[in-house]
């Protein structure tokens, strides 16, 4: 198939790729996130949007806007365009659509169980939940006392079932099973998405193994910083780690051993790509960090749009809109609570 | 001549109406009212004053947000109204105006109002379906737990295998357990009934099954009376033993959303509560039915005034827009406007002024004066409901530079009479209008309501069509063709038989015995065997001519628009070479033509044109049409050749001089004002002028000659599809009047004839009124753009568009 996907591409991806382009191009520029660092309050900030696509979705708000309101309106507009892309689709590009969600699907579920584990209302939890993340059955999570329970009761039913063989047990949920829980379902969600790719061959799976070993890489060092002083063993951690990417594997024995954050950075700084990265910080700093993994994933996210004829245009979309939402959400909060001097802490530039 | 061309009537259309800047000094008590004033007039385009400003930023951004929240309130009243099914009762009602503060304080009450109601219908309406939910459980579940408690059997254990062997008799007999008062406590036995959603059901079913290890007994019916609830349900009954069981059911349940309600188990009891039910529905009933009148006349109250409301707010909006592109002065009291509007205005602008300056009574007065311009002002042609769609026609292809000839004055006739050439049969005119007259009767009526995008086109250009039909059944006339049929309307045909039988007629010809038809062609040429070599050649001829006539016309027009800007060199240098190359060549072409028709002489004019080149010097011979031929088109020759280098050398070279001229005492000066010239922006005008390119002018000049050399043949050339569609359009004609008609006619069969002549119908009314006409219209359109406008027109405008309330709700809707 390699060198010839784009004799046929267009028979069944030429239309949603013309569509995600099209969709592309109305992402915000960077005059537009100047016009609404600039903003004054939250009327403001509708008022600038309404310029933009975004405008039919914030309209008919009523006035005092609330946060929450533009997150969840923008979010609305991103679930409609992947709905409507997820319909016109066929396969593979569907299954590929759908592998997208499961991330999201995976942080439902452990929302739900956690929220549950700290008895809160379930509908409250609902509301919380990322809308493509959503499954039939998500509120019965609450019913589930441990994992096979768990899984027994409600997530066989999902994508999410095969991904589960690995953490079945009869321990009671805790925040720290929960939490190994949430990591070893995204190994093995990356992983299969990872294999789904190389499936696919030609320029979907050249640019899609990027971004995802990329993705696991980002994954592998949060982990590690994130149980750094935990009582997480050090074989434990290892097993977390996604089985790919290029840290994969001389990169994981060396940081399943490390003990602080300088640790870590003297073993991705060996790995060129992630030199940069760590380059901008100084020594003992972490806040920065994810910030300058959103700028280069941002960076690798747009050049994805540089090649034709493959899927991972929709991987990049639907990820630069979620970048883009999660700007708007710093925004508006910096907005709201008068802490202007802050807003560019954390807004990552799409163009 | 130059005499000749001052006296000629001016014409309105043929120049846009001259503009001027104007700046406007409003004092900030009284610029609302000023510019609502400007608004009704529609006469002044305002400059964006604030364009570096993003519009949050602007001085009235407050005043456009409330605007926006008014009109988001409007809109949704105007939703609850469609729903309510109220838009048909809906009229404007006259009123007295209201101010706007007043409106939105109104406004606010009516949507709080509207959403309190909503929230209390709504809270009744929800407590309405859980009661009549309730209701239908009861029923329904009682209905199971009667049902089996008759079948009297034997007590059993529940055992793991009940739901999965899915045994009647072991379903019946648990279930008579549980009629039994007091022993189900015994047993362990419970039941929870409630209600769901169907699409849900089978999910729930499996999730209670997964849940409870298979340890119960699932019984649906679908609740077959309608709830107000638009989804559909199903009642269920689960029967469960043990408390653990009992507290999952609950939370699957209640996150299926599904609603729980206990149902008695003595049968009297349960009686006694479903009349109790229906009694208190009966009493919500009437509640909810007297909140919805109320709702709905309360509507009705504020949607009389609703369209009236939502005029004011887009009206208001729109006022306010247009003032955040003013400016403040630097004593912040007053607000400084830039913008254009065409002289004739002035007197009306100045008026509406003094209105606003005396209806807000404030102590100055507005001040308007006229500015310099540096950049073109926009184009503006008053146009009328008759030439609008001539001159949307033009415009499609460019707006007229300002005060540029306008070739819509020209457009008004040639384009219909160029249609009419390619669709010339006075039948096909005849039906063409019919439906021109019948658009142009409704007019009124049509051009209030909203057509569909097709019907809307054709409705703009009603006149169009009209003249297209008037010129089609004219030029019809003249090919003699009624739906390809010829007739003898002026007179006898000047041709008859030689004999008697007239059967050699086809094969030798007729005779001609009087004098010549005297309108159009000759309706004994059709169905004779030079039919077509006559037509085609009349026709041919005829399309050259009005080609060059046009072409000629356009040259013309560039003569009066150098004229205009009183540039001699275009005239000298461009005009004069381009009239003499085209008529030494094409305009010899027609006269030959014009000859040839008078005399009625052999020649070839072919070989006279080709030869032209090939020998010039050659004897004619019998192509010879008149005296000194040969010499003269030696000389037509040598003038064409002339021609070339006079269009393509002098005028660059000229305007080198002339910059060189110009600048020749200044090169110090220029020097020492380099580094300042940097610094203007690189687009203002002095900058443009003083960099003259000599290579990038010429290289323009070449391209203009040599366009104009080779469009002179190629254009000439494109004016035969005139002969080449009115030729497709006759013979098409003939064959569907031949083929289909005469055939069918021909059986003495009435289906055949009927369906021959429905074949005809429909033939004539696609084929040939629609996709003809449109075909014809294309290259009629196309043989203006190109052929006509690229001789003259520029059409590098952009089009004066006002601040107008009237284009406002146009746009809006």
């Amino acid at each position: 198939m390699y060198g010839f996907e784009a004799l046929t591409f267009n028979v069944d991806g030429g239309y949603l790729e013309a569509i995600v382009r099209g969709h592309r191009a109305g992402l915000l520029t960077a005059s537009d996130y100047n016009n609404l660092c600039q903003c004054e309050n939250l009327d403001d900030i509708k008022m600038h949007l309404s310029a933009t696509e975004y405008g039919s979705y914030l309209q008919n708000e009523p006035s005092p806007l609330h946060t929450t309101t533009i997150v969840e309106k923008c979010t609305l507009k991103l679930v409609d365009e992947y709905k409507h892309m997820l319909c016109q689709a066929t396969e593979p590009l569907s299954t590929f659509l759908e592998y997208i969600t499961y991330g999201h699907m995976i942080d439902n579920v452990v929302l739900i169980v956690t929220g549950t584990l700290h008895e809160r209302d379930v509908h409250e939890l609902l509301e919380k939940c990322h809308p493509l993340g959503m499954f039939d059955s998500i509120a019965t999570l609450a019913v589930a006392q441990n994992m096979r329970e768990l899984y027994r009761l409600v997530l066989v039913d999902t994508p999410l079932a095969p991904y589960f063989s690995e953490c079945i047990t009869s321990e009671d949920l805790d925040d720290m099973n929960i939490e190994i829980m949430r990591n070893t379902l995204y190994k093995a969600y990356l992983e299969d998405f990872y294999r789904f790719c190389q499936k696919l061959g030609g320029a979907t799976s050249e640019i899609m193994s990027d971004l995802l070993s990329f993705e696991a890489d980002r994954r592998a060092v949060n982990i590690t910083i994130n149980s750094i002083g935990t009582e997480l063993t050090r074989d434990d951690r290892r097993k977390l780690y996604s089985n790919f990417g290029l840290l994969y594997p001389y990169g994981h024995e060396e940081l399943a051993v490390c003990e602080d954050i300088d640790q870590v950075r003297g073993v991705m700084e060996k790995y060129p790509p992630y030199q940069s990265i760590f380059a901008k910080m100084s020594y003992g700093e972490s806040q920065m960090l994810d910030k300058a993994f959103y700028e280069e994933e941002v960076k690798r996210l747009c050049l994805a749009f540089e090649q034709q004829f493959h899927y991972a245009v929709f991987f990049a979309y639907m990820r630069l809109r979620e970048q883009e939402i999660r700007n708007l959400m710093w925004i508006s909060e910096c907005v709201a609570q008068n802490q202007k001097s802050r807003v560019h802490d954390s807004v990552v530039f799409i163009f | 001549m130059e005499k000749f061309i001052e006296n000629l009537p001016p014409m309105d259309l043929m120049r846009s109406e001259k503009m001027t800047l104007v700046q406007l000094i409003i004092p900030a008590e009284s610029s609302h009212r000023a510019i609502t004033y400007l608004g009704e007039l529609g006469l002044l385009q305002f400059r964006d004053l604030n364009a570096d400003k993003s519009p949050f930023q602007r001085t009235f951004a407050n005043q456009v947000k409330r605007c926006a929240e008014m009109s988001r309130k409007l809109r949704f009243i105007k939703d609850q109204i469609s729903k309510a099914n109220l838009l048909s009762s809906m009229r404007p009602v006259m009123q007295p105006d209201i101010e706007l503060e007043e409106l939105e304080i109104q406004l606010a009450e009516h949507e709080h109002e509207l959403i309190e109601m909503n929230s209390n219908s709504e809270k009744l309406r929800q407590s309405y379906n859980e009661l009549l939910e309730f209701k239908i459980v009861l029923q329904k579940a009682g209905d199971f737990l009667v049902s089996s408690g008759s079948h009297a059997v034997s007590e059993r254990e529940l055992d793991e295998n009940v739901y999965s062997n899915n045994d009647y008799v072991d379903t019946s007999s648990l279930i008579e357990q549980e009629m039994r008062p007091g022993r189900s406590d015994q047993s362990g036995l419970r039941f929870i009934s409630g209600i769901i959603c169907k699409s849900k059901a089978l999910r729930f079913e499996r999730m209670l099954f997964r849940a409870t290890r298979g340890n119960m007994l699932f019984n649906q019916a679908p609740a077959d009376e309608d709830i107000v609830d638009p989804v559909e349900k199903t009642v269920f009954v689960v029967f469960f033993s043990g408390e653990q069981a009992r507290t999952k059911i609950l939370k699957i349940c209640e996150a299926f959303g599904a609603n729980c309600y206990p149902v008695p188990e003595d049968i009297t009891k349960q009686r006694q509560i479903t009349r109790e039910v229906s009694l208190r529905l009966a009493d919500l009933e009437t509640t909810l039915d007297a909140g919805i009148r109320h709702r709905n006349k309360a509507l009705t109250s504020i949607g009389m005034h609703l369209v009236k409301w939502m005029n004011m707010v887009r009206r208001e909006k729109a006022v306010y827009d247009t003032l955040n592109m003013l400016n403040f002065d630097v004593t912040k009291k007053c607000l400084v406007g830039e913008g254009w509007c065409p002289i004739f205005a002035k007197a009306q602008i100045q008026a509406a002024l003094q209105r606003a300056t005396f209806d807000s009574s404030s102590q100055v007065g507005i001040i308007f004066h006229t500015m310099d311009a540096i950049e073109s002002p926009p184009t503006y042609f008053r146009t009328n409901k008759f030439t609008n769609a001539f001159q949307e026609i033009v415009d499609a292809y460019g707006v007229a530079g300002y005060q540029e000839a306008n070739p819509a004055v020209y457009t008004v006739i040639t384009f219909p009479f160029l249609f009419a050439v390619m669709f010339g049969d006075w039948g096909h005119g005849i039906c063409l209008l019919l439906g021109a007259l019948v658009l142009l009767a409704r007019e009124s009526k049509l051009s209030t309501q909203k057509l569909g995008s097709f019907m809307e086109m054709l409705f703009g250009g009603r006149y169009v069509l009209l003249l297209m039909s008037l010129f089609s059944i004219y030029c019809g006339l003249i090919y003699n063709e009624f739906f390809s049929v010829p007739y003898h309307i002026f007179g006898g045909s000047a041709y008859k038989c030689r004999d008697t039988t007239c059967k050699d007629a086809y094969t030798v010809g007729l005779v001609k015995y009087q004098d010549a038809y005297p309108f159009g062609v000759d309706p004994s040429w059709r169905g004779s065997r030079s039919e077509l070599p006559f037509l085609n050649s009349l026709k041919m001829k005829m399309s050259i001519l009005l080609g060059v006539v046009q072409m000629n016309l356009g040259i013309i027009i560039s003569y009066f628009n150098a004229r205009f800007f009183s540039s001699s060199l275009d005239i000298r240098y461009q005009f004069v070479p381009q009239v003499i190359f085209l008529n030494s060549l094409f305009g010899y072409l027609s006269l030959l033509i014009i000859i040839k028709w008078c005399t009625g002489s052999q020649a070839d004019l072919y070989h006279v044109m080709i030869y032209m080149f090939l020998s010039p010097t050659d004897n004619l011979g019998e192509n010879q049409l008149f005296w000194g031929q040969r010499p003269l088109q030696i000389i037509l020759l040598l003038l064409a050749l002339i021609a070339v280098p006079w269009m393509l050398f002098p005028k660059p070279f000229i305007l080198k001089r002339l910059h060189t001229e110009r600048f020749q005492g200044r090169a110090y000066g220029i020097l020492g004002t380099s580094e300042m010239d940097l610094d203007v922006e690189p687009d203002s005008a002095r900058q443009h002028h003083e960099e003259f390119n000599f290579s990038e002018v010429f290289v323009h000049q070449m391209i203009h000659s040599i366009e104009f050399v080779l469009g002179a043949v190629s254009n000439t050339a494109s004016y035969l599809r005139l002969w080449a569609l009115s030729l497709a359009h006759s013979e098409l004609s003939t064959v569907f009047y031949e083929k289909v008609l005469l055939l069918a006619w021909g059986y003495d069969n009435i289906v055949i004839r009927l369906v021959g002549l429905a074949v005809f119908a429909f033939a004539t009314a696609f084929i040939l009124l629609m996709m003809e006409t449109l075909s014809a219209f294309l290259h009629a359109l196309r043989l203006h753009w190109v052929e006509f406008q690229n001789k003259f027109y520029h059409g590098d405008g952009y089009k004066f568009r006002p601040f107008s309330f009237a284009s406002l709700t146009e746009d809006e809707d």
